[in-house]
């Protein structure tokens, strides 16, 4: 006496098969999720009180990053500027822009601008821009094309294995000091060869592995030990 | 206070049953320490040589069991009548969230820039600005360290010659203080909320009726005050109304060395001691190397430099003391006697010095021979001797110290004479005697209590609480951090500013002014003594720093005064204050032959306690957690007995006593203290608060009820009979033992100068050959840096203040006596006591035990995550985020110096708090393993700092938090890999040697040994 159908047989193994698959598939998809700009907000403007545009201020009128990031090649944290720093231009130029209004209301009654942070690391991880600026890390390398953003949102997903991505292999991404703060910086290439101490360089591996010695960087090992990072 | 588990119902649940389960489940304590049993167990086996505790001297089992524990019992369980079906749904649940924080959105923050940033801030680095913190009148010079002006750690001044860069620990816990949420936060009438405007409205009045008196009913009641600003405000204050009064009292005052001067000088003199000069220091009841010792923490840097057996000649300290303290356990030579046998001791001293004249025979031959031996040495060390009266020994004991002194013509080489720091220096019991026979003769219409907390802690006999309730005063100030005892019975409650918040000046004890400037505005807007003195001077909206500033204007009229302004708040002290040692004719001294009490009578002494001092730090969660120097006591202020005493009256430690003096009686819990005097109890002052806050309020037992003006420090006549019953103390001396296996060497290693000398590496073990693991070694010659620290026990003093700058720095929580108890205390850094011999009269060592890092570190073989991993400059790194908590580690760690957050210790919630943390180490949450990292911030911090300077780290640039402020130099961290290092040149010193070195881990942290010098007359 038979109680399960013929078709029973078929239909276990597809379930048996089916739910590996289903199981493969959504933990892809808690995977995709967790580096989905959903979560990591990455390539997403905020919202912020004045929308101010790196692309005009700093693609368009060419306006060093220091010149508002004041702190970045001297301590781990660059800097947000303070009100004063927009009203050294905006208490000549554009005075009477309404988008302007809370800057100028802030500088008239001392209350600060309450931004919404772009780059934002989880508390446990201690980045230090300073040391990054002086090994020969560019600004756009993390932070993107920073004079092209009309609106800033963080250009990477920010998270460990991006970080990680560099420091197993910085010279894929180091340049010139000198160029750190060119936002148009482009590896060398063929066409264009960026030049090191009197010598051409037409790609980034021999440029990178040489700027890994110059600048004396610690190891692979070193700088992917724990404690670089966290504390 | 700061840690106390966050009101989940989880943790309410857990801290309900643990209550009812605690009695049985902590072994060392449950059966407590039976001293028939103890003798028994001496007479039968020899102990181990070093023991920590009474029970590990008898090797009862509770003492096995529990060094062989990784926590005590009870830490690991969960102690909850949860059902095993109902924590398996828990766990089910957990598990699935667990899942779904791997997909926590980080939420959008909001970044505030300044609207005007000021010059000197970098953000993201911090600012430092010299202070001082001031206790009992004295200054201690800091620096304050200041993340976009939040202070967040109390760090010393290395230019200040009052300190040369230590501190001590109440200082280092006062930024707790300052952040302290149960701080009073606003001004108050009758308990209502008022405004300052109020006040000064309430005030104005009576004030003006008081001109027409000339102030007659006028009182003031300050602490000590050593502040020349303050000082000159109440003198004008004084001249304004010529009747009026300044009182001064201070529970723990100096009114016998006060006294002690004036016969011997006629006049008020200050003593300072140079012990670098000193080949003997002979300590009568002194406990000069603890924090609140007028100068503790120069002379203990002092005294260390003079104890390296490595460098010349080292010198012999002489301890006579009445209870065991800090300084006792590093005396060469200690003689527990009564505190009233102290004067009788000294009694001796000065005819045997100066007529050569032998010591007159004593009743026991231990004291003969000790008397003997230290007059020859007296004798023979003229000019390069001191001898150095405790606080709290009567003034007669002042007088024969400075005759001795003279007599061995130590003035002007190890003693100086100075003008006396206290700007006003009274007999403060007689000063407070005086305000409250004013108050209860109706001559006080307005009384004015600036700090301190009299109703608290004035002498028993003036009942000042009672004097201030219902006498009517019409108008009663009080001016305070906390809406206390006293601001209970005032009408008017101004909440005070923190010395960090307010302008200020104070004198350290060699006279150096030192600026005390705010680091942040007030946080509740509170007032300073010197905004209040203002008003009664008629100046109404002075601020704090217009005052200070003002009187040095005063000082110092010339043009440059700004420049002058300016220096002394950059460096921390003003130029050209420090008091130059002055001669004074020493006077005939007539004082009254001592009384010699019967051998028999039971003394009490009352001490100040050394983490809560009298009361002022009750509510400082740091201080109260803080393990007190020889008991290692958490929390409360048991009965200190000696373990003569205890056996004959058959009381074991926590069994409840009452204590009955003048008609008063307390009752409290035991601690035998081994090296105590017999005959003798000591109970420590600042506990059983009422009003203290959410951490002080209800710990311990107030003593102050049976301390009377007359016997402030101790007296005879006390009855002590046993209450019946028991009381759970939560000590931390048992905890985290190291198993010593069968015919190993003790932790601590120790010998006198002349075994060192004979054989130069006795401490030294023969370690395993490295090759003996099966790990691969890392090949460190590679790397730049290996960090590694050196601890010199011959320079530790036990003195505290590495824990509490360890818990400042790390952001480590305060759990509570509760977690205490069951051994969950997060300590990164640990200071054992260790006893050696006579449990009546041990010799004690300190080894402070922080993560010893070692290379081949049985930690990191078994974390099954990786969260504890070997870094390439061979620290074993923690890494919080992948801890699980398996707890492996910290059962696999030979030394014992992980701790694990079995619950949210840490404080979350708290504003304040927050503000407090340092921002550059995380904050830890439940369930995760922590440990010391060798302050891993900071070598970050100086490791960027140097690679973008193009350069290598120099040798003692980089301090952890523990080597910066230590008093001592004990602690030496540096590179070593660079042979020329001072921690290299430490660990190449014979005498350095590794704990457990027979594991082969290689730990990095090593130790040198103890040596002393003792007397060869006194060696048997």
């Amino acid at each position: 006496m038979q109680i399960f159908h013929r078709s029973t047989n078929t239909i276990s193994r597809a379930t048996i098969y089916g739910a590996v698959f289903l199981i493969a598939v959504l933990l892809w998809a808690v995977l995709e999720l967790q580096r989905s700009p959903y979560i990591t907000y990455a390539k997403v403007a905020r919202p912020q009180p004045v929308p101010f545009s790196h692309q005009h201020h700093v693609g368009g009128l060419g306006i060093d990053c220091r010149y508002c990031h004041t702190s970045v090649e001297n301590s781990s944290f660059a800097g947000i500027p303070p009100t004063k720093t927009c009203m050294n231009c905006h208490s000549q130029i554009w005075t009477a822009a309404p988008l302007l209004e809370p800057v100028r209301e802030s500088f008239r009654t001392g209350k600060s601008l309450v931004w919404t942070r772009v780059n934002d690391l989880p508390d446990f991880v201690y980045f230090d821009h300073s040391i990054h600026i002086n090994k020969g890390v560019g600004c756009n390398t993390c932070h993107g094309p920073v004079d092209r953003m009309p609106l800033m949102f963080n250009y990477a997903s920010l998270q460990m294995e991006w970080c990680l991505e560099c420091h197993r292999a910085p010279e894929k991404n180091l340049r010139p000091r000198d160029q750190v703060f060119n936002m148009r910086y482009e590896q060398p290439s063929n066409d264009k060869p960026v030049v090191l101490d009197g010598k051409l360089y037409t790609d980034q591996l021999s440029l990178g592995t040489n700027l890994v010695r110059k600048y004396k960087l610690r190891t692979v090992t070193d700088i992917t030990s724990c404690s670089t990072c966290h504390r | 206070m700061a840690g106390r588990p966050a009101s989940t119902t989880e943790m309410k649940m857990e801290e309900k049953n643990a209550k009812q389960h605690r009695e049985d489940i902590c072994p060392g304590k449950k059966d407590k320490l039976d001293l028939q049993t103890v003798r028994a167990q001496i007479a039968q086996t020899k102990g181990p040589e070093y023991w920590r505790s009474l029970e590990e001297l008898a090797g009862s089992s509770e003492f096995q069991e529990m060094m062989h524990r990784e926590f005590p019992k009870g830490a690991s369980e969960w102690l909850d009548a949860v059902s095993r079906r109902g924590f398996l749904k828990l766990m089910g649940a957990s598990l699935a969230m667990a899942g779904m924080t791997a997909c926590t959105k980080q939420p959008m923050e909001p970044i505030v820039p300044y609207v005007r940033q000021p010059e000197e801030v970098i953000p993201g680095r911090p600012l430092f600005f010299a202070s001082a913190f001031t206790l009992g009148g004295y200054a201690s010079p800091i620096l304050v360290e200041s993340h976009l002006y939040r202070p967040t750690k109390i760090e010393g001044n290395e230019q200040h010659p009052a300190s040369l860069g230590g501190t001590d620990v109440f200082a280092q816990a006062s930024i707790l203080g300052m952040y302290d949420p149960d701080r009073s936060q606003t001004i108050a009438y009758l308990g209502d909320v008022r405004t300052w405007g109020n006040f000064l409205e309430a005030i104005r009045g009576p004030l003006n009726a008081q001109k027409a008196v000339q102030g007659a009913g006028i009182r003031i009641l300050t602490r000590t005050v050593s502040s020349p600003a303050l000082s000159d405000q109440l003198k004008s204050v004084l001249k304004l109304y010529p009747q009026a009064k300044w009182h001064v009292y201070e529970p723990v005052n100096r009114d016998n060395v006060l006294e002690g001067a004036k016969m011997a000088f006629g006049q008020p003199v200050e003593t300072q001691y140079k012990l670098e000069n000193a080949d003997v220091i002979v300590s009568l009841d002194a406990d000069f190397l603890y924090a609140g010792f007028p100068g503790s923490t120069r002379y203990i840097r002092d005294f260390a430099k003079r104890r390296n057996p490595d460098a010349g000649n080292m010198s012999r300290l002489y301890v006579v003391e009445s209870t065991m303290t800090s300084t006792g356990a590093k005396a060469d030579h200690r003689l527990p006697v009564r505190a009233s046998d102290v004067a009788a001791f000294a009694g001796h001293l000065p005819a045997a010095i100066s007529t050569n004249e032998p010591v007159p025979t004593l009743e026991h031959p231990e004291q003969q021979k000790f008397t003997n031996a230290l007059v020859q040495e007296l004798r023979s060390h003229r000019g390069s001797s001191v001898v150095i009266p405790g606080d709290h020994q009567p003034l007669v004991v002042h007088v024969l110290a400075h005759e001795i002194n003279q007599a061995l013509g130590n003035v002007g080489k190890t003693v100086f004479y100075t003008d006396p720091v206290d700007a006003n220096p009274i007999n403060q019991t007689d000063s407070i005697k005086d305000l409250v026979a004013d108050m209860r003769a109706g001559k006080v219409d307005m009384l004015f209590i600036l700090g301190g907390n009299p109703a608290y802690d004035a002498p028993a006999d003036l009942n000042f609480a009672d004097a201030l309730k219902n006498t009517n005063i019409p108008m009663r100030v009080h001016l305070g951090l906390y809406q206390d005892e006293t601001a209970e019975l005032c009408q008017w409650h101004v909440n005070e500013a923190h010395y960090l918040e307010a302008w200020g000046d104070a004198r350290a004890y060699d006279g150096t002014v030192s600026i005390v400037q705010p680091l942040i505005a007030p946080l509740y807007g509170g007032k300073s003594a010197y905004e209040l003195i203002a008003l009664l001077a008629g100046q109404t909206e002075a601020t704090g720093h217009e005052i200070v500033q003002g009187y040095w204007q005063k000082q110092h009229p010339g043009a440059d005064f700004d420049m002058f302004w300016r220096k002394s708040l950059h460096d921390g002290w003003i130029d050209g204050t420090t008091f130059s040692p002055k001669q004074f004719p020493m006077k005939m001294a007539s004082y009254l032959p001592f009384a010699k009490n019967p051998p028999n009578a039971i003394e009490i002494n009352f001490r100040r306690d050394p983490c809560v001092y009298d009361g002022c730090f009750s509510n400082n969660g740091w201080l109260q957690e803080l393990p007190k120097p020889m008991s290692k006591m958490t929390w409360d202020n048991p009965v200190l007995i000696g373990p003569a005493m205890a056996d004959r009256m058959g009381l074991r430690t926590e069994d409840l006593v009452t204590l009955e003096l003048n008609g008063k009686k307390v009752t409290a819990p035991i601690w035998i203290q081994a090296g105590h005097p017999d005959n003798s109890i000591t109970v420590f002052l600042g506990y059983g608060r009422k009003r203290a806050g959410r951490a002080g309020t209800g710990a311990g037992f107030d003593m102050y009820p049976l301390r009377s003006s007359a016997t402030p420090w101790f007296t005879t006549g006390v009855n002590l009979t046993k209450a019946g019953g028991t009381y759970k103390l939560a000590t931390t001396q048992g905890y985290q033992t190291m198993d010593t296996p069968e015919g190993a060497r003790p932790q601590v290693r120790t010998a006198s100068i002349e075994e060192y000398r004979k054989e130069p590496d006795f401490a030294r073990d023969e370690e395993p050959p490295a090759e003996l693991t099966l790990y691969k070694p890392y090949p460190y010659d590679k790397e730049l840096y290996v960090w590694g620290m050196a601890i010199d026990l011959n320079a530790c003093v036990g003195c505290n203040n590495c824990i509490v700058a360890c818990q400042s720095e790390n952001n480590i929580p305060v759990v509570g006596k509760e977690q205490v108890v069951i051994g969950r205390h997060m300590h990164w850094l640990r200071v054992d006591a260790y006893y050696q011999g006579d449990r009546d009269s041990p010799k004690a060592y300190f080894q402070p035990v922080p993560c010893q890092q070692c290379e081949n570190a049985p930690c990191e073989v078994v974390c099954p995550v990786g969260a504890t991993v070997h870094s390439t400059e061979g620290l074993n790194d923690m890494v919080y985020n992948r801890c699980v908590g398996t707890r492996y580690c910290s059962n696999n760690c030979p030394y014992k110096v992980r701790r694990f957050n079995f619950l949210l210790f840490q404080d979350w919630e708290t504003p304040q708090l927050k503000m407090m943390r340092n921002p550059d180490v995380t904050v830890r949450s439940r369930g995760v393993m922590e440990k010391c990292t060798y302050c891993i911030q900071r070598i970050t911090q100086h490791r960027i700092d140097s690679e973008r300077e193009d350069r290598k780290i120099q040798d003692g640039e980089l301090q952890t938090a523990c080597q910066q402020s230590c008093p001592a130099q004990a602690i030496t961290f540096g590179n070593i890999n660079d042979p020329s290092s001072q921690v290299s040149k430490f660990k190449a010193i014979t005498r350095n040697y590794s704990l457990l070195a027979d594991l082969n881990t290689r730990p990095r942290t090593t130790y040198l040994a103890e040596i002393s010098n003792p007397n060869p007359e006194l060696e048997t």
